[in-house]
């Protein structure tokens, strides 16, 4: 890499009247730019936006979810036994991620990939179970459409679960990513922003079962 | 309660001829202008063999300084739209009085004004605001481009897909007749079964997508990326606001996502969110809608301050006055921008107690505002002042905002909100804080920095046209609004019955000649100045004798801004280098590592025109395989490890070597 | 540096220069055990109705999910004051503000919108002073 060892001729200007040496300005022995050194603050900002997209669901069923419109009512829907399995599964593959960054960042690609394919297990496995949630519910009558209670509840919820599809497609390419290329820069950079988004979702989801399950079977 | 009933054929979805107007001379005509216009301009390009150039050179371009032209092209066509709206409205105001009914239609003025507001928005202001921040915040922030260059690109196409999507409803089928906000349950799918309000949707969530990301760009850059040794407090007040800005934006547009989606949802899955029935509540939209909103137009002033900011001190040759309190205000108007939104529907009923507390809220947003105003007076005071064109856009928008910011106090007064909401006091209201706050900052910003993106000033006689014509016909245009709203007429009416209001409007119309006719200005002045370019040009880099970082660098800049980072020690950092002696380094030049261009976004955003196009109408099956379309491109490209290449140290030292050649040359 | 390097650095090393905190193996179970006390604790609360009151238990879960979600920020998400020179929790606080904002506001507006605005019944139309 050339000008490596020449120096720039550059700022030992003495400008008037200045006692001591003179400034520096410009930065001679520059580096190149960190790669990638924005991307997981850029995500973490991402993430911010999405939680207000979450939060403006919230609200809406804060506002919406007493609106039965002589319908059925979450304690007539929720069945809590259910909902505690759904929540063990993300739970379990919060856990299960965790474990894939700790392969990571010991570099060991096999076990990163064992454990992001177990993660997804449970990512599917909550999928899978909220699918046949909402069916059960839609089965029943109690469909989007039939009140403002049941709109906000699909949308809140099912957004949550869109997000989790998308993080499950997402962790799949990472996958196929880390398989050829291996644990370079750019892929830990990838595996790390996933980490964001999967854990976030987890703490969304705490804001689900609490304020849409748990308090509608206290209503 | 679901989707509208209407005919949906497996193939076309809703889309049948029926949906092209060729009943409505009007959109005939102007169809038949654009087609004309357009082949002649896609043939000139063809013929001048600059499809390559253009492909290669700017659509495919990650660079910020393309990148940021192209906003500022975007928004300049949108203008002509919008305006061509506005033209169209005062013409209707001033004929239709008592029996003569005017020209258009209630169908189709109602469509003109919704379109107005919606492009005058979101496809004017905005991609100017972002347009100049992209250009210019790297450079001052002594950066070689933002923390993000494809998603920069990917923004900018993803806004122009969502123009575009806005654009073909003019002669696809109908726009919306909502107003530019689209209150259900007037924009749900009982009242507004047809594709207006769809297009008006998907336009917005596809445009949407792209400002969000580049909020998120521009925070991280202005973050992550500023020269070593500038420090927040050592920031041009330009990239405070610009950071501000893009705090805004990523904190409101996800509202606007959220809400507009909840609105499809309604419409297309028969949903309950704004119905008047099955446990809806149309009001949660205005208030959500509006969580938006109010900062939404501080998105679109705070960059216009930054822009005063920058023009005062460098034409008046002084230090910014009050650089603290300047970020300070800034700072606070972000986080009150947050909690005066309820001041948009004071008469929804929300009662006495929190009408009160959002009241409040909103004149006390005024005070940081007027902070600014007086920094802006305290620098003038005792500077050299120069009236280059952007110091008489930044003089002439602060007498025209000051008086725009007091009738906004005037209607923060509850019960004089009673009054003169929706009426045509509040329409001159935002006009002239929009007009008198951002499009003056705009120009002034144009003026500005035009010579450092191309390397040749702005004509300055067909500027000063612009200028006057520009500020007398806003006057004229608008005052007599305020006149009108206060004797009670409301906005958004195509036909009055009292002659006696006529008077006005007609007043209002000369107003919107003389706009026009400094909008053509405007035009002139681009093509005067491309003609006389020699004799405009700059070779120095810093023609009007900056302060700022990005004066430093050739006009235009290198591709990679700066062959070697500069080192910050204090505010004004090009002030003080040249007060301070500073050295151009000319040798000893290192290769410099360079994103490379693609065209992802492009296909991407034309994917997404695809989806919106077939969501709008009804075509599912080209929805879904859009969509799939998308995921499988995006998803591709992060397959794509190679995206970077290096300017070698003998090409910058060339390019560095002219740069000298230049600055010697006038010695 | 050349891109070479970037793809074909040796995959199986441990990362260098990670700026993010990494947890440990103790963290991340930690927090896991935590986060199952404080959801199992909850579901167990509203299932069996073990507070008798339903206001009662709304407060506690309501708290629990917050301490939960306090967990999660610091032993999964790795969130402290450090991270990105202190940007991140800014962004984190900021973001919390706002939807403080949002949420209350928007319920306090509704339900005074609701109490005026929404449609009342011909009988308690003529009770209105």
């Amino acid at each position: 890499m050339s000008g490596h060892t020449a120096h720039a001729r550059a700022t030992h200007a003495h400008p008037h009247g200045d006692q001591g040496a003179a400034p520096q300005f410009y930065v001679l022995d520059e580096h190149d730019h960190e790669e990638g050194a924005s991307t997981l603050l850029g995500f973490w900002i991402y993430l911010m936006s999405d939680c207000l997209i979450f939060a403006i669901l919230f609200a809406v069923y804060g506002v919406l979810g007493a609106n039965y419109a002589a319908g059925p009512s979450p304690k007539a829907l929720f069945e809590l036994p259910l909902v505690a399995v759904n929540t063990s599964m993300l739970l379990l593959s919060s856990i299960t991620y965790g474990f894939a960054m700790l392969s990571m960042s010991d570099g060991k690609v096999g076990s990163t990939q064992m454990w992001l394919a177990i993660t997804a297990v449970f990512g599917l496995a909550f999928l899978g179970i909220e699918l046949s949630e909402f069916h059960h519910l839609i089965a029943e009558g109690a469909t989007p459409q039939r009140s403002g209670f049941l709109s906000a509840f699909f949308t809140l919820v099912g957004t949550h679960g869109l997000h989790v599809t998308f993080g499950t497609i997402w962790l799949f390419t990472l996958m196929a990513q880390v398989a050829r290329h291996g644990l370079i820069p750019a892929n830990r950079r990838r595996l790390m922003c996933l980490s964001l988004f999967w854990h976030f979702l987890d703490v969304i989801w705490i804001g689900v079962f609490t304020f849409v399950y748990l308090m509608g079977m206290l209503r | 309660m679901s989707l509208p009933a209407v005919a949906v054929s497996p193939i076309f979805g809703r889309f049948t001829l029926d949906a092209l107007p060729l009943n409505e001379p009007i959109v005939v005509a102007t169809f038949v202008a654009v087609a004309i216009g357009g082949l002649a301009l896609l043939s000139a390009l063809t013929y001048f063999r600059v499809w390559g150039y253009l492909w290669k050179e700017w659509f495919t371009s990650v660079d910020h300084k393309r990148i940021g032209v192209m906003y500022m092209v975007l928004g300049l066509v949108m203008l002509l739209r919008g305006f061509s709206d506005a033209i169209m409205m005062r013409a209707q105001q001033s004929l239709s009085f008592g029996d003569q009914q005017g020209f258009l239609p209630a169908h189709h003025y109602d469509q003109v004004f919704t379109a107005h507001g919606v492009i005058m928005i979101f496809f004017v202001a905005m991609p100017f605001v972002t347009g100049l921040m992209n250009f210019v915040v790297p450079l001052q922030i002594g950066a070689r481009d933002v923390s993000f260059p494809f998603l920069n690109n990917f923004s900018f196409w993803m806004t122009t897909a969502g123009a575009v999507v806005v654009m073909i409803s003019l002669f696809v089928g109908e726009f919306a007749r909502t107003g530019w906000l689209a209150y259900p349950p007037l924009s749900g799918s009982g009242y507004s079964p047809d594709v207006g309000v769809d297009y008006y949707i998907w336009g917005l969530q596809v445009a949407g997508i792209g400002t969000l990301l580049s909020g998120v760009n521009l925070v991280a850059t202005i973050i992550k990326m500023r020269a070593p040794g500038m420090t927040m407090m050592k920031m041009p007040v330009f990239t405070w606001t610009a950071l501000c800005t893009n705090i805004l934006i990523v904190a409101a547009f996800p509202v606007l996502t959220a809400v507009l989606a909840l609105l499809s949802l309604d419409r297309y899955l028969g949903t309950d969110f704004f119905t008047n029935d099955f446990g809806g509540n149309p009001m949660m939209y205005v208030n959500l809608i509006w969580i938006w909103g109010h900062p939404e137009v501080y998105i679109l002033i705070l960059p216009a301050f930054g822009v005063y900011s920058e023009v005062t001190s460098t034409f008046c040759g002084k230090r910014l006055f009050g650089y603290t309190s300047m970020v300070y205000a800034t700072i606070v108007i972000t986080i009150l921008a947050y909690v005066v939104w309820l001041h948009h529907f004071f008469t929804m009923g929300s009662g006495a107690s929190v009408n009160s507390f959002f009241g409040i809220t909103t004149m006390v947003i005024s005070i940081p505002t007027g902070a600014k105003i007086f920094n802006w007076l305290f620098t003038m005071y005792r500077g050299r002042i120069r009236f280059e064109l952007p110091m008489m856009w930044t003089i002439a928008f602060m007498l025209t905002f000051v008086i725009g910011g007091m009738t906004g106090v005037l209607l923060a007064v509850p019960p004089a909100d009673f009054v003169l909401h929706n009426s045509l006091f509040l329409v001159a209201h935002f006009h002239n804080v929009i007009i008198g706050g951002v499009l003056f900052g705009m120009f002034a910003g144009i003026n500005y920095w035009f010579p450092k993106a191309f390397g040749f000033r702005l004509d300055p006689f067909w500027g000063k046209m612009s200028f006057w014509f520009w500020t007398v016909g806003f006057y004229f245009a608008f005052m007599p609004l305020y006149v009108l709203g206060l004797m009670g007429v409301t906005r958004r009416l195509r036909h009055f019955d009292d002659p006696s209001l006529r008077i006005w409007f007609l007043i209002a119309a000369f107003g919107a000649a003389l706009v026009a006719i400094g909008i053509l200005s405007s035009l002139i002045q681009f093509y005067v100045s491309f003609r006389n370019r020699e004799a405009l040009r700059d070779l120095t880099g810093d023609p009007w004798d900056g302060r700022t970082l990005e004066w430093s660098t050739s006009s235009p800049p290198p591709i990679y801004n700066f062959a070697v980072t500069p080192m910050v020690h204090d505010g004004d950092a090009w002030d003080d280098m040249k007060k301070r002696g500073h050295v151009r380094p000319v040798d000893g030049f290192r290769p410099i590592h360079m994103p490379k261009n693609t065209g992802t976004g492009v296909i991407l955003a034309g994917l997404s025109t695809m989806f919106a196009m077939a969501m709008i109408w009804y075509v599912w099956w080209l929805a879904v395989v859009s969509f799939v379309a998308i995921l499988a491109v995006a998803i591709a490209h992060t397959f794509n490890y190679h995206r970077d290449y290096h300017i070698s140290a003998e090409q910058v030292a060339a390019t560095e070597a002219a740069r000298t050649h230049h600055l010697t040359a006038r010695v | 540096m050349s891109t070479s390097s970037e793809i074909h650095p040796n995959p199986h090393a441990p990362d260098p220069h990670s700026s993010a905190s990494h947890g440990s193996r103790k963290t991340y179970l930690t927090g896991f055990g935590l986060s199952v006390l404080l959801t199992a604790v909850p579901f167990w609360l509203v299932m069996t109705g073990a507070l008798g009151s339903n206001q009662a238990t709304a407060f506690v879960i309501v708290g629990l999910a917050f301490v939960q979600i306090i967990v999660h920020m610091i032993y999964f998400l790795h969130m402290d004051t450090k991270s990105e020179g202190g940007w991140t929790i800014m962004a984190l606080i900021f973001t919390v503000v706002l939807v403080a904002i949002a949420l209350s506001g928007t319920l306090w507006v509704m339900l005074h919108l609701n109490d005026n605005m929404m449609p009342m019944s011909v009988d308690e139309m003529s009770k209105m002073p």
